[in-house]
């Protein structure tokens, strides 16, 4: 091979959304020699378009508030399929982690005594948004960029890692030997020149799944590498049939569908309605949250100012809930003119409210749709959003099965169970990315490893491999084809037949996937790369399936039209997916159980 | 293509593309790299409330696979896909097909004041150099509880600039640098200047930066045109309210000898 550009560090962290950048800067101050690889520029991860707020039960607005109730919250929300362990940490360090932004420069809203303003959202018992306006996820991404800059971390832009390279101590997969973590190879997208980096831990902090599906409010980097990365070196993953469908994304014009229409809408007073005017949303309150939830417009509207003698509105309900609930009253032919629900605040609340708490939403709907959401109602209907499966991890250290792999984010499974509370996710990145990042650099302190001979020469031949074909599949094509499968068959309600018609050309996909061609060079190609990132689209797309039929029962974000209720059964059992050469199997596993003080906190009345 | 359409899913029950009211555009599109290019003609189809990067998408994958264009959140907040649209900087996400001259061809071209890598994608290194040069965020202690207080009016002159989403259309079209290539190492650009504004604007910051953005930013040089505040996505009021109070702080500094009694709350802006 030519000149291959090297580097070596302690840590690797692949990705620089919210989860990667925090993961750096622990790593960083862990005395880790520490580097940050994207496939864009940096600040421009997904996490940017995070609008909501980071869930931390700081009780600035609410003294009540506790990690006792956020993690309660998260774990009813998640219908008590989450890693315990996990919630509870998370609810316990959230709170730290976001007045450690402060420290970084993040300047959020304050409350009236100047502390950081709290707003209401679904799921959470309490307002324990931590925010700024309706544009979060771009004050976190900033803080922990310039963060990041300010420590001299390195940063590897525009560069995609498509392998994880081990020391070849363990046994023979897809063309090379698995074992303990040495590095990572990819190719920089401005050139397509290859590069190595040797790096004994790596922490896979890339998102999610989302562009698998045609209407998703994911950006192009969420084509599970991180998944497909450390699945292809014997990692193990985990319940990944979980998916969130948003509730509300924009559903006209054709070409936005999907766009995310943040939770904020609801939190701060709107409602949905169908097309008749009536809000629906009464009509689907299920027995496992009537006693939280409000029966009366009355009631729910009395809420927003006084949460002790009233429950939340239905609108408040998990997204799970509420994007069912769209889903139904447009199948019955209820449904906006787009096929959607009515989002409605502009008769609830002041055009100066609305501007204030939702400028980055009244700009998208002006530009994108010409509604003005001050005097009319947004049309919403569900978008792909967030996978709750993920890598399987030690809910402390974030470590994966194989030795120097961790997760964190998106990217890491358990934490959610079976269906994520808005908020949890700013808060998630910010926690697990700094334990990851901590345990990472004292993995490395003591570890070296050294990538096994052969492994760069076979990665390097894999990505260039599309170049060298003739009169295959465009992979645009194929994506689109993908696309279009996942959304009808393995959407926001399954059914088993349609599953399995989606698994078996899920295989024919890959045979394709095997043949395709891309045109020109290897300088900043988008073909190519869409052909790389194909590959692991296709292998979480299959877990996805493959899970999906298993699970037979309804949860969060799993819901068969054949299994409609939750099983006791299921409820107590993840679903650990691994792959070997290409194919993908399962077992089931039993759910770590809660310890009786924390079991405690569920049978409370009241 | 043919799917099966599933009955459990919207798909199934939202309308598809009124293709009535589609219709094909001309597109001329800057292709090439650093050795040269040229405008290449397109003919594509146009669908109902479609934004040109739908359209750069929809020639990316029928008529040229390997056309390099930046794109993330596909909804203005990242600030990926600039571009130069009929010669204006813009986001290609959110300029929608309606807004543009009915029946004119559609130039697209990359942002002119960053070298090119390919197609419409420069190489915006620059600014992130600039970026590093910037003197870190260096707080006061947290009061005695172990909080930071701020009042949301304090917050909210710092807020504006942190709304910037680093599309770089304000240092694309700052004339300062767009046809000057040697006034770059001297010269942020504004962009920064709101960057300095902000920390300087910080309730809670410590660090003074008003030397800095004279000497080593060249702020000196930013002779007010406001094309920045121009094209800023944002609406930021770049020149008005970052880099206008940011001058005048640094002209109190220079020549205010009132300024060693009363510190740096001497003048509020």
């Amino acid at each position: 091979m030519t000149e291959l550009e090297r580097h070596s560090y302690d840590v690797l962290v692949i990705g620089a959304g919210g989860a990667g950048l925090r993961a750096a800067i622990a790593a960083h101050e862990g005395g880790a020699r520490t580097a940050v690889v994207c496939k864009s520029l940096l600040g421009k991860a997904h996490t940017v378009m995070a609008e909501g707020g980071i869930a931390a039960a700081m009780g600035n607005v609410w003294p009540d508030d506790n990690w006792q109730v956020h993690f309660r919250d998260t774990m009813r929300g998640g219908k008590m399929l989450n890693n315990w362990r996990m919630a509870q940490l998370h609810a316990q360090e959230a709170p730290a982690r976001v007045e450690e932004l402060e420290e970084y420069g993040a300047l959020f809203d304050r409350t009236p005594d100047g502390l950081i303003s709290q707003r209401d959202f679904g799921g959470h018992r309490y307002a324990r948004l931590a925010h700024v306006g309706d544009r979060t996820g771009l004050e976190m991404i900033r803080t922990l960029q310039q963060r990041v800059v300010a420590l001299g971390i390195d940063v590897y832009m525009e560069c995609t890692i498509t392998r994880l390279l081990t020391d070849g101590t363990g046994e023979d997969s897809n063309g090379t030997n698995r074992g303990n973590i040495a590095g990572a190879f990819g190719y920089w997208r401005e050139t397509g020149r290859f590069v190595c980096f040797e790096a004994p831990a790596v922490i896979l902090a890339t998102g999610g799944i989302g562009k698998s599906f045609k209407v998703t409010s994911n950006s192009w980097e969420y084509s599970g590498d991180g998944h497909a990365l450390a699945a292809r070196v014997g990692a193990t993953l985990l319940n990944m049939e979980f998916i969130q469908f948003h509730p509300t994304g924009m559903v006209w014009p054709p070409s936005v569908r999907g766009i995310l229409v943040t939770e904020s809408v609801r939190g701060d007073g709107g409602i949905l309605k169908n097309k008749d005017g009536k809000r629906f949303m009464f009509d689907y309150i299920p027995e496992f949250f009537k006693a939280d939830t409000a029966d009366t417009e009355a009631e729910a509207d009395r809420w927003y100012e006084d949460k002790k003698n009233n429950r939340r509105p239905p609108e408040l309900l998990p997204r799970d809930e509420v994007a069912r609930a769209i889903n139904a009253e447009v199948k019955a032919g209820r449904g906006s003119p787009a096929g959607g629900a009515y989002l409605d605040i502009a008769s609830r609340r002041t055009p100066e409210y609305i501007n204030k708490r939702l400028p980055s939403m009244y700009h998208q709907f002006k530009e994108l749709a010409d509604v003005d959401i001050t005097k009319e109602p947004m049309e919403v209907g569900p978008t792909c959003h967030y996978i709750m499966g993920g890598v399987e991890v030690n809910a402390d250290t974030q470590a994966a099965v194989v030795p120097g792999l961790y997760a964190a984010g998106e990217v890491g499974g358990g934490m959610h169970g079976s269906n994520r509370l808005g908020g949890n996710s700013l808060g998630d990145l910010l926690v697990f990315g700094q334990r990851a990042g901590h345990y990472a650099a004292e993995y490395a302190k003591s570890t070296t490893a050294k990538i096994a001979d052969g492994q760069i020469e076979v990665a390097a031949a894999e990505a260039t491999a599309p170049f060298d074909r003739e009169g295959g599949d465009n992979p645009y094509a194929l994506h689109a084809e993908l696309q279009a499968t996942m959304n009808e068959l393995v959407g926001i309600i399954r059914d088993a037949d349609e599953m399995n018609e989606a698994l078996a050309r899920l295989q024919g996909f890959k045979q394709r996937a095997k043949n395709l061609t891309v045109t020109g060079n290897r300088q900043f190609n988008p073909g190519w790369h869409l052909a790389i990132d194909l590959k692991n689209m296709l292998l979480c797309s299959e877990m996805v399936a493959v899970a999906a039929i298993e699970r037979k029962e309804s949860r969060g974000g799993h819901t068969r039209n054949d299994y409609p209720v939750a099983d006791k059964y299921w409820g107590t059992q993840n679903i650990v997916l691994s792959e070997k050469d290409g194919t993908v199997s399962f077992k089931l596993q039993p759910l770590p159980v809660m310890p009786d003080d924390l079991k405690i906190l569920f049978e409370e009345p009241k | 293509m043919t799917t099966t359409v599933s009955s459990n899913n919207p798909k199934a029950i939202q309308p598809d593309v009124d293709k009535s009211k589609s219709f094909t555009a001309n597109f001329k599109v800057w292709r090439g790299d650093s050795s040269g290019g040229e405008l290449v003609d397109y003919s594509v189809e146009v669908n109902e409330g479609e934004v040109v990067l739908d359209i750069i998408f929809r020639i990316q994958a029928e008529q040229a696979n390997d056309m390099a264009v930046r794109w993330n959140c596909k909804a203005g907040k990242c600030g990926s896909c600039s571009a130069e649209i009929n010669g204006r900087p813009a986001l290609q996400c959110m300029t929608r097909m309606s807004s543009l001259p009915p029946g004119e061809t559609v130039v697209v071209t990359p942002l002119r004041t960053f070298p090119v890598m390919r197609d419409l994608v420069t190489d915006v290194k620059f600014n992130y150099e600039k970026a590093k040069q910037i003197p870190a965020f260096r707080p006061r202690p947290r009061d005695a509880d172990g909080k930071y207080r701020m009042a949301q009016i304090d917050v909210e002159r710092g807020q504006e600039f942190r709304k910037c989403i680093e599309c770089w259309m304000c240092q694309n079209v700052c004339h300062v640098i767009r046809d000057h290539e040697e006034n770059k190492p001297s010269f942020s650009g504004p962009r920064f200047f709101i960057r300095l504004a902000e920390l300087d604007m910080h309730p809670l910051d410590t660090n003074d930066r008003k030397v800095i953005a004279q000497e080593k930013h060249g702020l000196g040089m930013c002779n007010i045109t406001k094309c920045c505040t121009e094209v800023c996505p944002e609406h930021i009021k770049i020149t008005d309210n970052g880099i206008i109070p940011l001058k005048e702080r640094v002209a109190d500094r220079k020549y205010d000898p009132l300024f060693q009694i009363f510190g740096r709350n001497h003048r509020k802006h």
